[in-house]
């Protein structure tokens, strides 16, 4: 079928095959939020490729009605690296997970996200081994009991932000999967950064680490627990009667009740800036963890560097203006050669 | 065998000794890694080259990139073997030996025949430094009975020679390699130009100065000295007319990459992570982006295949280029790339193992790890290059196969052929094959995996191409549609019809042709890089008196359809190899005949008198 001449919605980026998570996974949510979004960002449905690893969530590219391509574990990074470096003007998006992505593949992860290909990479964090079953992931918490650790994970977790950061990301976010509109705004955020937008989307797996991040995703409690992350607002959250800041006197974050029309700058409590070139101040915002602090959701760091795939291809136009386009025979004739006469 | 012959015009003072005329001569120069001997061997075979001699070169040097000084571990050999006629091999022996140190001395004085040629750096000889190569003794007595000894102070001369320069000392000795250049650039009547025009490319200033005036002063030494009576001269051989110049199989192998990208008029993409020895085709490859040629080096040997399968996948040529360690990491995603069907060439230049083994050694190991080194059913075509020269014309037809037949093709060349010199014709392009790439863009009953009926193929649908988006990926596929599929039956029909396309290439490859009687007795069979020493091997026993025949397969997998019948027409079948038979084993699985192998596994490659001694109780016996 040729592409449609309307303007395209939710719908033509639904394939005919059966989703098949589990009922009540966060990944349903995540996948109708990027297929809302997608007709939004200016692409023509074939110039939108879709990679993933191994696990629940790298069945993703499934069930988006795009160019899509089921890697094999911890290397999508890597695929997509080709797919983007080889063709600059497709729009390659990632997904992976906490398994995938930090475990078999930190490393492609790591490198990639250096290299700064303009990709959007998903990190569906669960916190947990959903498709071999129930294992503890590498963020799963210290002590957690699995099949694979009955007597308690004795890992210490990382946490994807700061691996992110720590990689040198120009994009770094968090979202939830029952936030749809937080979810979308941070999608399109990521979309539109030019460099990788690694992002971080906490993922309810209802079968095998159901409610971790319970207290999230409820409306209610997520006042108090979340921190959203506002460029050019203060580092405020909680509600009338609960307000309170986070500031970092010292370099050390503390927690500081402020009353409710109190000007939190005056308090100490920092304006959220995104655009700081030094990683610092986004480091110690992933610092923050719960419980014993709101665990910030929004945009940590969104910065400018050159991305690889247009300083790889300014190398080739480089070489192709001093050298000129090339010719097969003047190489292959290149240095010293003789003629035998016959 | 000798006999007089007018010099040729040499720079400097007229020629006033003698030049006898010799059919063949190899010589070796061997020294510390630091002194140069790579350098020194590649411009003497340049020079070689250009007199229009047949030559053949076995590079030879520690994986350390500076062992110890003086040390046994730290020893770098360069073998030369030039003629006036067609030659296959860098020769069993060489017949002069130019060792910089004792430690070289020591290592290589044992493949020096009796009564052959041993130039020394007498300077090097304290008896510090022998001690120190492992001397209990000064070798020298015992060597000057064996050897002709000419001991020359290579370090004082070239000091001498430079005296005057804004050099260091340090500067100033790792110049010598020149002087001794230059002397055998006198001894062997070579031409000097080309090393003059290369050093006036790479230096400026006093180093080019020194370097220049150390190679005249070694060329004039050997026209002074009395240690030489007589230079000597290899007349030009007798070659097929054409344009030659000197290659090397890791040279020769990047450029049929860049060759691929214009003959198939796509850009190419070569994933690549550094190591020995396949590093140089990353580094020659990456020289031409003008050609529209991209190279990453990825982080690991996995990012690296697993990039170029994305690139692949996106519509480029891909490819990846590793050697053994490295190629066994890339086996998943090589089991991604047969499943996706998708085109790609992995091009694994073996070196000896297992594990790190001798990263700098050549071994033919990898045999049946290109075959069956993934899990489940997953054929993949396997071609090899035969000279350093054919590792061009191969890669091209891995290419042109991949895109053909939409599956990844391994190419197994080997350490030898990487570094290995030899003249090269360089081939007509307008008579290369051209192909032309035809992605599929129709939209109406497009389906991703429905086939080419000759070939099997699938289409080539890229990203970009309106009303063809569709999913890949490693799970099972329905057959036609490709979406992931549970069904038994159909598991097994995918599973057969991948067999089916790869052992369909069959029809394309040009049937086996046998070099000498086509039944009888003995049929050697060799593949790859050892071809020049079975060659040689081979038609030495032929001027002995016995009959042989023998074929060379380039194809590996699948084999060529006549295969079956040709070995069955003889009564022994001798496989030659460095492993411990993989394609012997092969052979015998594919067609239930006996095979006897010839096997080494020692990092070096195939003496030609190994070869003989393996064939000659097999011919005897008969």
């Amino acid at each position: 079928m040729a592409a449609p001449a309307r303007p395209a919605t939710r719908k033509d980026y639904v394939t005919d095959q059966d989703v098949r998570w589990c009922p009540g996974c966060g990944d349903y949510s995540v996948l109708a939020n990027v297929q809302r979004v997608m007709p939004e960002l200016g692409h023509p449905r074939e110039n939108v490729v879709f990679v993933s690893g191994i696990g629940c969530s790298s069945r993703f590219p499934y069930y988006m009605n795009t160019y899509g391509f089921h890697t094999i574990h911890g290397r999508a990074p890597s695929f997509a690296t080709g797919i983007k470096a080889s063709r600059p003007e497709l729009s390659v998006w990632v997904v992976t997970g906490d398994g995938d992505g930090l475990s078999i593949g930190g490393n492609h992860l790591l490198h990639t996200v250096r290299r700064n290909l303009d990709l959007q990479i998903l990190l569906f964090n669960n916190r947990v081994y959903g498709l071999t079953k129930g294992q503890y992931s590498p963020t799963s918490n210290l002590g957690m009991r699995t099949k694979s650790s009955p007597m308690g994970a004795i890992d210490h977790p990382v946490d994807p932000i700061s691996f992110a950061l720590g990689s040198g990301a120009t994009f770094v976010a968090r979202t939830i999967d029952v936030d749809a509109q937080h979810m979308q705004e941070i999608l399109r955020r990521a979309h539109d950064h030019k460099g990788t937008a690694f992002v971080e989307i906490l993922q309810n797996c209802p079968v095998f680490n159901d409610g971790e991040f319970e207290e999230l995703e409820n409306r209610k409690s997520r006042t108090d627990t979340a921190l959203i992350l506002e460029h050019g607002q203060p580092l405020v959250y909680g509600g009338p009667g609960s307000r309170r800041g986070i500031s970092f006197r010292g370099g050390v974050p503390s927690i500081v009740e402020l009353g409710d029309h109190e000007d939190p700058e005056e308090r100490g409590v920092p304006i959220h800036d995104e655009h700081y070139e030094m990683t610092a101040y986004a480091f110690s915002l992933a610092s923050l963890q719960r419980p014993d602090f709101p665990l910030p959701v929004g945009v940590f760091r969104s910065v400018e560097k050159a991305c690889y795939e247009d300083l790889l291809q300014q190398q080739v136009d480089d070489a192709r203006e001093k050298l000129g386009a090339g010719d097969l025979r003047a190489l292959l004739h290149s240095g010293d050669t003789w003629t035998v006469e016959s | 065998m000798s006999s007089s012959a007018e010099p040729p015009p040499s720079p400097g003072a007229l020629p006033t000794k003698p030049v006898e005329e010799i059919d063949r001569v190899a010589i070796r120069f061997a020294g510390d890694s630091g002194d140069g001997m790579q350098l020194t061997g590649t411009k003497f075979t340049e020079a070689t080259a250009l007199a229009g001699n047949d030559l053949s070169t076995f590079p030879d040097y520690p994986a350390e990139i500076r062992a110890p000084a003086g040390t046994l571990a730290g020893v770098s050999g360069f073998q030369i073997h030039f003629a006036s006629e067609d030659i296959y091999t860098p020769a069993d022996q060489p017949d002069v030996l130019v060792a910089f140190n004792p430690a070289a001395l020591r290592a290589n004085a044992k493949d020096v025949p009796p009564g052959a040629m041993i130039i020394l750096n007498i300077d090097a000889f304290t008896s510090k430094a022998m001690a120190r190569a492992g001397y209990e003794q000064d070798p020298l007595p015992k060597l000057r009975d064996r050897y002709r000894v000419v001991e020359i102070p290579i370090t004082s001369l070239n000091r001498a020679a430079l005296q005057g320069l804004a050099l260091s000392q340090r500067e100033v000795d790792r110049s010598k390699n020149f002087f001794a250049l230059g002397l055998m650039y006198w001894l062997y009547n070579r031409p000097v130009e080309s090393t003059e025009r290369w050093l006036a490319s790479r230096f400026k200033g006093d180093l080019l100065e020194a370097n220049l005036r150390t190679l005249k002063s070694g060329h004039a030494f050997g026209e002074t000295t009395e240690l030489f009576p007589a230079s000597y001269l290899v007349p030009r051989a007798k070659i097929d007319a054409g344009v030659y110049r000197n290659i090397t199989g890791n040279t020769a192998l990047a450029w049929g990459i860049v060759a691929a990208s214009v003959q198939m008029d796509r850009p190419v993409f070569l994933g690549a992570y550094p190591i020995t020895p396949a590093s140089d085709v990353l580094h020659e490859v990456a020289r031409h982006r003008n050609f529209g040629v991209k190279t990453f080096q990825a982080e690991d040997e996995i990012a690296a295949v697993s990039a170029a399968i994305g690139a692949s996948f996106a519509g480029h040529l891909a490819v990846a280029t590793t050697s053994g360690p490295g190629f066994v990491l890339k086996q998943e995603a090589l089991g991604l790339a047969v499943m996706t069907e998708l085109p790609l060439v992995v091009v694994d230049i073996q070196r000896a193992g297992p594990s790190t083994g001798s990263p700098t050694k050549v071994e033919q190991g990898d045999l049946l790890l290109a075959l069956y080194g993934r899990h489940s059913q997953t054929p993949v075509p396997v071609l090899a290059p035969d000279s350093p020269g054919d590792c061009f014309h191969v890669m091209l037809e891995a290419f042109r196969m991949s895109v053909r037949y939409m599956t990844p093709v391994i190419v197994l060349s080997d350490g030898y052929l990487a570094n290995s010199a030899e003249p090269w014709k360089i081939p007509d392009v307008s008579a290369l094959p051209r192909t032309e790439i035809r992605f599929e863009t129709d939209p109406e009953g497009f389906q991703p995996y429905r086939r080419d009926p000759e070939t099997l193929a699938r289409p080539w649908a890229i990203p970009g191409t309106p009303g063809l988006e569709h999913r890949i990926g490693g799970l099972t596929k329905e057959n036609v549609t490709g979406n992931v599929a549970y069904n038994p039956a159909n598991h097994e029909e995918m599973v057969r019809l991948r067999a089916a396309k790869v052992a369909g290439i069959a029809r394309d490859l040009p049937p086996i042709e046998v070099d000498g009687p086509d039944r009888g007795g003995v049929l050697v069979v060799g593949w790859g890089g050892t071809r020049g020493g079975i060659r040689a091997a081979v038609e030495d026993l032929r001027e002995a008196g016995h009959t042989l025949s023998s074929i060379h397969l380039r194809h590996l997998n699948p084999f060529p359809a006549n295969l079956g019948d040709v070995l069955r027409r003889f009564e022994h079948v001798v496989v030659p190899e460095l492993n411990e038979g993989q394609l012997s084993l092969l052979l015998r699985a594919e067609y239930l005949i006996p095979s006897h192998s010839i096997n080494k596994v020692s990092g070096q490659p195939f003496k030609i008198s190994e070869i003989r001694a393996g064939l000659e109780p097999i011919l005897g016996a008969r």
